[in-house]
């Protein structure tokens, strides 16, 4: 008896004490070990290029850091990071923008209407959620450059919209949506899009903003696709940019220079990932599951 | 499912799927479309002309031992890279999970690597175990052991895996995190109750518990360590060296741009195809099995 007082059951799987500060400790280090590489990035962009290239570095930030990141963002190595940022700016909000309004617009289509040819068109877009970029880069350059559009946003933009993903998410919310809206709509004599900007849209905010925060980051993290087609320095995104700053041969990289780029290039979408966090988790977690 | 409610006319509805019939036309399967074709084809070093061949380039490729080394590759690049990524996530989503205070805290650092693009993890990994003045090659030097990536296969390919799976950490806790709460709680007492002790009921309940989890995130993160991580490659090693970490994604890019051989990548791109179409159909096959689970 006594011992089973001295347990209550809630508190029978919850650790107390040394362990609950084990357990603490732990998750420590191990987000400690997880930050490390961005530490000493932020580190090597507040200190001199001497120091760095004097093994070992120091770990703790030096006085530079006006310095260097005026440096980047005004100077830069082949061109200001200030563009570069602009660039990739640009192309990840036209990305989330563009692929929400005509997913938008398809998927209230698919789901609220009979139309010839629904069928195929649905099954078009199970397709397109399978192909990333990657495997047809270089048909897709090609097209792209016949359309002249090499070095340009709607270059960097449109190929990166071509893909259903969020069609097929907003098709199975849309499908959550009780018939009883549509059906009262439809009895006041709403026409469709009135019912669709009136209703539909309020409705999806939730998964708008939810989608547009794993968009952004989508956009923003390219790689591949506008090392291809932005041959033109300043058309340069940021995080392809950075890989053009070091040097091709033998010359030592300007470390602080690219560190400072480095954590330049990932402050904006840590600030949307962080600051919408509970949106996006529930998006992620939901969309793809 | 079908909706019962519908509006009537089909001009409306065929306007709004326009823009998208129209971009993905363009910009997905036409150039699909000629990547098959391409594939059937070898163009002459002029672009002028191209002959036909069939299957001749897949023959060609699936007797090449560079390709078949890259499928090696690859298969060791996407099961090291989704080890290293699921097995730390996982323990800290325990340790999390047994946390009542400070969970969300953590969780709210933990997320930050994700929003960190493959390329970039690249540079700051790079800068870490960079030959010169990487510290910790450095002190890796120090204790005697010479670090050369860009000499060593192994080091590179280690070093990659680590790069590519390090943002990917971020991405497995939220998840394992999220099903971990959702264990009933009564379950895991009525254990305890039992006397099970803490490892016993993580191995025996918990786990099992997870497998839904578990299983979309091994075909997530083996997507993943496929087609997007090139960033990685491409600022670490650039495929090399004698390119140990050339995976099929690089290949691709390598054949088609830097070597210039069309009907080769293209159909690379074919195969590739096939791989996601698999993966795909896995994913899918999952998804409904839950729904009936």
């Amino acid at each position: 008896m006594a011992h089973i007082a001295k347990e209550p059951a809630p508190g029978m799987v919850e650790k107390k004490g040394g362990s609950l500060w084990l357990t603490h400790a732990l998750m420590i280090f191990g987000i400690l070990i997880i930050f490390f590489p961005i530490w000493l990035a932020f580190v090597a962009s507040t200190v001199t290029q001497p120091e760095i290239v004097k093994p070992p570095m120091p770990l703790l930030p030096g006085g530079h850091f006006i310095e260097n990141y005026s440096r980047a963002l005004f100077s830069g190595v082949n061109v200001p990071v200030a563009t570069m940022l602009f660039n990739s700016l640009v192309m990840a909000i036209g990305i989330a923008v563009g692929k929400i309004i005509i997913s938008l617009l398809s998927a209230f289509a698919i789901v609220y209407f009979k139309f010839p040819g629904r069928t195929t068109f649905f099954w078009m877009i199970f397709i397109t959620l399978m192909l990333p970029v990657e495997v047809r880069i270089v048909p897709t350059y090609e097209v792209v450059a016949g359309f002249g559009m090499l070095n340009s946003y709607s270059g960097l933009i449109f190929p990166l919209i071509a893909s259903a993903t969020a069609t097929f998410l907003f098709r199975q919310f849309f499908m959550t949506i009780p018939d009883e809206l549509a059906e009262a709509a439809r009895v006041d004599g709403a026409r469709p899009m009135r019912f669709f900007i009136d209703i539909i849209i309020p409705m999806s905010r939730t998964n708008i903003a939810a989608l547009f925060v794993i968009l952004f980051i989508y956009g923003w993290n390219q790689y591949l696709w506008p090392l291809l087609i932005t041959t033109e320095p300043d058309m340069n995104t940021i995080v392809m940019g950075i890989k053009q700053m070091f040097p091709s041969g033998d010359d030592t990289a300007d470390w602080p220079v690219i560190m400072a780029t480095s954590i330049l290039a990932m402050i904006p979408p840590v600030i949307v990932v962080v600051s919408m966090q509970k949106l996006f988790i529930s998006g992620l977690v939901d969309s793809e599951k | 499912m079908e909706k019962r409610v519908r509006f009537n006319g089909w001009i409306l509805p065929l306007c709004l799927v326009f823009p998208q019939i129209l971009i993905s036309g363009i910009f997905f399967f036409y150039p699909a479309g000629q990547a098959i074709w391409q594939s059937m084809f070898i163009p002459d070093p002029f672009g002028l002309s191209s002959q036909f061949v069939g299957l001749g380039n897949f023959e060609f490729l699936l007797s090449d031992k560079f390709y078949l080394a890259s499928f090696g590759t690859t298969a060791l690049f996407s099961t090291l890279v989704t080890i290293v990524s699921m097995v730390p996530a996982l323990f800290l989503a325990v340790l999390a999970d047994r946390l009542i205070k400070g969970a969300t805290t953590y969780r709210t650092l933990l997320i930050w690597p994700y929003a960190v693009a493959p390329a970039i993890a690249g540079v700051l990994w790079l800068f870490m175990f960079n030959t010169r003045v990487g510290i910790v090659s450095w002190y890796l030097g120090q204790l005697g052991y010479d670090w050369n990536h860009v000499l060593n296969g192994e080091e590179a390919m280690g070093l990659v895996v680590v790069a590519s799976a390090w943002g990917r950490i971020s991405y497995n806790f939220l998840f394992f995190f999220a099903a971990l709460q959702a264990v009933p709680r009564s379950v895991i007492e009525a254990a305890a109750i039992d006397g099970a002790r803490f490892w016993r009921r993580f191995f025996t309940i918990v786990l099992p518990l997870l497998s839904p989890t578990t299983f979309f995130l091994l075909v997530v993160n083996i997507v993943y360590a496929f087609f997007e991580t090139f960033g990685v490659i491409h600022t670490i090693t650039s495929g090399g060296p004698q390119q140990s970490t050339t995976i099929l994604v690089y290949k691709v890019f390598s054949d088609g741009f830097v070597g210039q051989d069309l009907g080769s990548s293209a159909a690379q791109s074919v195969i590739l195809l096939l791989v996601v179409g698999a993966l795909t159909v896995m994913q899918f096959k999952f998804v409904e099995k839950k729904v009936h689970y």
